[in-house]
C-alpha cells in the first residue's frame, strides 16, 4: 500500500510580505517526516519561486503538495494570465514583472529556472487568458 | 565520543513547587519543549535547547537555572576565575575592568583570566578562517550554545555553516589551565577553572559541549551571585591595583550583540537577538532568501550576553555601559601568536543533526503519523488555548500521536463528548417522565452516564489544588 500525504494551500495574489508561508509550512512538515535536508531544500526553494510567481503574475492561485514515500509533487494552480511563450519565460534572466515588483527585490528572471534546477521533473500547462498549472517533483 | 545519556542536557530546570500549572511558559517556549500535565510543567529535554526564555516569563518563577556555587572554589588547590565580559556591565561609573579583577582575588581566587582576552583570539582566527573560506560563506557564529542547540534540532541545513572555531570561554579555560600548570606546577585536576556566566547555556555547554570532546571549564557560577559579593572588595584607587587587565575594545565588546562582528572587521554581516528574532534570520537563510552574507552573529539573549538571565543589570543599560567603558581602549591587546599555550583553537568534531522532532522511525511511519495528526488538528478548534498543556491544537495532535496526550485534554473535545452523554439521557427529564421514579433500564442508563461522566473529566488535566473540594470551600 501506497500511503500518500496531501497538503492544499491558498495563495493570496499581491501580498509579498505572505509569499513563502506555504513553502515554510511544507518544509517544516517534512523535517517532521524525516525527510532528508537535501530533498527539503529543493522543495523549498522551488515552491518559494512558485508562490513568488503566483502573486507577482496570476493573483494567487493553489498548491497541492504530495509526499509518498518515492517522490514529493508539488502542483501549482492559478487562474492567472498564462504563459505565452515558455521557452522565452524559461531563460534566465527574462521577466515580465512590473516595475514596481522589481524594485522590491523580485522579477529577477530566475524563478521557472530555478525551479527547474531544483527539481527531478517539472511540467507547464497553461492556457493564455485561463491558467496555468505547474507539476514538480522532486524525488526521495 | 558524545555521552548519550548527556546529549540534551539542560540546565534550565522547573521547581515544581513553586509552578501553578499557568500555560504562560508553553506559549513562550520558542522549540514548544514544554507541557502542563496535571497541574505541572514538564520540560521535554530533547526539546530544549537552554535558552531561558521561560525563566524570563514565568510568573510563579518557578523555572530556574542551576549553575554551581562559589564555594566549588574549595574543591581545588588553584583556582582561576574567568569572567565574562558581561560582568563588567553590571557596575554602575566602571572605568577600569582591574577594579573588577582584583575583587575578584579578594574573593578568593588565585587568578583571573578574561573571557574577553580569549575572544580576541577567536576574533583573529574568524577573520582568518572566513578569508581562507571566503566561498563557503555565511558562516553563522557558534559562540552561543542555544543558538548551536536550535541549529542542531531545527536546521539540519545550516550545521556546515557554523563557524567551527571553539566559543572564547572554552579558549579562555584552555589557556588559563595552561598557564596555572606552568605557573604552579600543579597536575590539570588540581586546578579549577571557573567561569563567571550570565547564562544557564553556558552551564549546559560545559558539562556537554558541542564540537568538542570535553570542555576545561570546571564549574560555572552566575554573574547575579558574584555581582554582589564583589561590591565590597571594589577599591577604586587605582594605585592600588594589580594590573589584571589584558583585552581591549573587541574583547570586551563581545558581551553585546552586535559585538562579535565588530571583531572580524567585515561589513556585509547580519547580527540579530533575541531567540525569536534568530529563528527567524535561521528559516530566512535556510530557504535562501538572505543574500550577500559573510557572517551571521545571533545570540539567543536580547541584547547578547548581557541580557543573559544570569544577569543583573538591564540589557540595554549594560550595552551602554559596555561601550563607555570600552570607548578608550585599543582596538584588540591579544594575538594568536603570543598564545603557545592554545594548541588547537577550531572545533575536533562535527555537529550532528538530531532529528527531535521527527514523529515516527521509519518514513513511512512518520508518514502515518503526520495523517494522523492532519486529521486530529482538523477536529480541534483551532484556538491553540493551551488548556490542554499543549502550546497549540497541532502539538496537541503531534503529542497525541506521539502518546504522550490523548483527544480528551482538549477541552472542547472533553465537552462536546459531555454534551453527547448528557443528549443520550435528556429524555429522563422531558415530559412525564420528569420527576417520576426511574425505572430500571433508565437507572442503568443514569449510572452508566455519571461513571463516564466521571471518567471523562478525570482524564482531563484538571490542577492538583482544584481536585479537593475540601480546598475549594475554603478558597470561597
Amino acid at each position: 500500500m501506497s500511503d500518500e500525504l496531501i497538503f492544499t494551500y491558498q495563495i493570496d495574489g499581491d501580498d509579498f510580505t505572505r509569499a513563502g508561508e506555504a513553502s515554510s509550512s511544507v518544509k517544516n512538515k517534512l523535517k517532521m517526516l524525516g525527510v532528508g535536508s537535501d530533498a527539503i531544500r529543493k522543495v523549498a526553494i522551488a515552491m518559494y519561486e512558485g508562490e513568488i510567481n503566483m502573486v507577482i503574475h496570476a493573483n494567487g492561485g493553489t498548491i497541492t503538495v504530495s509526499v509518498s514515500d518515492t517522490d514529493i509533487t508539488m502542483v501549482l494552480a492559478d487562474q492567472g494570465p498564462g504563459i505565452p511563450d515558455i521557452d522565452k519565460a524559461m531563460e534566465e534572466g527574462y521577466s515580465t514583472a512590473r516595475d514596481e515588483v522589481r524594485s522590491l527585490g523580485f522579477g529577477a528572471g530566475m524563478g521557472l529556472p530555478n525551479m527547474k534546477r531544483f527539481t527531478d521533473e517539472m511540467k507547464i500547462d497553461t492556457v493564455i487568458g485561463q491558467g496555468t498549472t505547474i507539476t514538480m517533483k522532486v524525488n526521495l | 565520543m558524545e555521552n548519550n545519556s548527556n546529549k540534551f542536557m539542560r540546565s534550565v530546570r522547573l521547581k515544581e513547587s513553586a509552578c501553578q500549572g499557568c500555560i504562560n511558559c508553553i506559549k513562550y517556549c520558542p522549540t514548544q519543549a514544554i507541557r502542563v500535565h496535571n497541574g505541572k510543567a514538564h520540560i521535554i529535554d530533547k526539546f530544549c535547547i537552554d535558552c531561558g526564555r521561560c525563566i524570563r516569563y514565568c510568573p510563579h518563577h518557578a523555572k530556574i537555572a542551576v549553575y554551581d556555587p562559589l564555594t566549588v572554589i574549595n574543591n581545588f588547590k588553584y583556582t582561576v576565575a574567568l569572567p565574562a565580559p558581561s560582568l563588567y556591565a553590571q557596575y554602575n561609573n566602571l572605568t577600569n575592568v582591574d577594579i573588577v579583577l582584583n575583587a575578584l582575588l579578594k574573593l578568593g581566587f588565585d587568578d583571573v583570566y578574561e573571557v574577553s582576552a580569549a575572544a580576541e583570539l577567536v576574533s583573529e582566527a574568524s577573520r582568518e578562517y572566513i578569508k581562507e573560506h571566503r566561498e563557503d560563506a555565511p558562516f553563522i557564529s557558534s559562540a552561543c550554545p542555544s543558538v548551536i542547540r536550535l541549529i542542531r534540532v531545527k536546521f539540519p541545513s545550516l550545521i556546515s555553516r557554523l563557524l567551527p572555531i571553539k566559543a572564547p570561554v572554552e579558549v579562555a579555560a584552555e589557556i588559563a589551565r595552561a598557564r596555572a600548570m606552568k605557573k604552579t606546577g600543579l597536575k590539570p585536576e588540581e586546578i579549577g577553572i571557573i567561569f563567571i556566566s550570565p547564562c544557564p547555556s553556558k552551564v549546559s555547554y560545559a558539562k556537554a559541549p558541542l564540537g568538542i570532546e570535553k570542555s576545561n571549564i570546571d564549574n560555572v557560577v552566575a554573574i547575579k551571585d558574584i555581582y554582589p559579593l564583589l561590591l565590597p572588595h571594589m577599591k577604586h584607587d587605582e594605585s592600588q591595583l594589580k594590573p589584571l587587565s589584558h583585552s581591549g575594545r573587541i574583547g570586551i565588546g563581545w558581551s553585546n550583540a552586535g559585538g562579535e562582528v565588530g571583531g572580524l572587521l567585515i561589513d556585509n554581516y547580519l547580527a540579530a537577538d533575541g531567540i525569536v528574532n534568530i529563528l527567524r534570520v535561521l528559516e530566512e537563510l535556510e530557504d535562501e532568501k538572505l543574500h550577500g552574507l559573510t557572517f551571521v552573529e545571533l545570540n539567543a539573549c536580547n541584547g547578547g550576553c548581557v541580557g543573559g538571565t544570569l544577569t543583573v543589570e538591564n540589557a540595554y543599560i549594560a550595552m551602554t555601559k559596555t561601550k563607555r567603558l570600552t570607548r578608550y581602549q585599543p582596538v584588540s591587546k591579544n594575538h594568536l601568536a603570543d598564545n603557545p599555550e592554545l594548541e588547537n583553537i577550531f572545533w575536533a568534531g562535527d555537529i550532528e543533526y538530531e532529528p527531535v522532532f521527527r514523529l515516527g522511525n521509519t518514513f513511512k511511519e512518520s508518514l502515518k503519523m503526520m495523517s494522523d495528526v492532519e486529521k486530529l488538528t482538523a477536529q480541534f478548534p483551532g484556538l491553540d488555548c493551551g488548556s490542554c498543556g499543549a502550546p497549540t491544537c497541532q502539538t496537541l495532535a503531534e503529542d497525541i500521536v506521539r502518546g504522550a496526550a490523548t483527544p480528551n485534554d482538549c477541552i472542547y473535545v472533553l465537552r462536546s463528548n459531555i454534551a453527547d452523554l448528557s443528549s443520550r439521557i435528556e429524555h429522563l427529564t422531558q415530559g412525564e417522565n420528569a420527576g417520576k421514579t426511574l425505572s430500571r433500564e433508565d437507572d442503568e442508563l443514569l449510572h452508566k452516564y455519571i461513571r463516564e461522566l466521571t471518567t471523562e473529566l478525570a482524564s482531563f488535566g484538571v490542577p492538583e489544588n482544584l481536585r479537593q473540594p475540601g480546598k475549594k470551600e475554603v478558597k470561597d
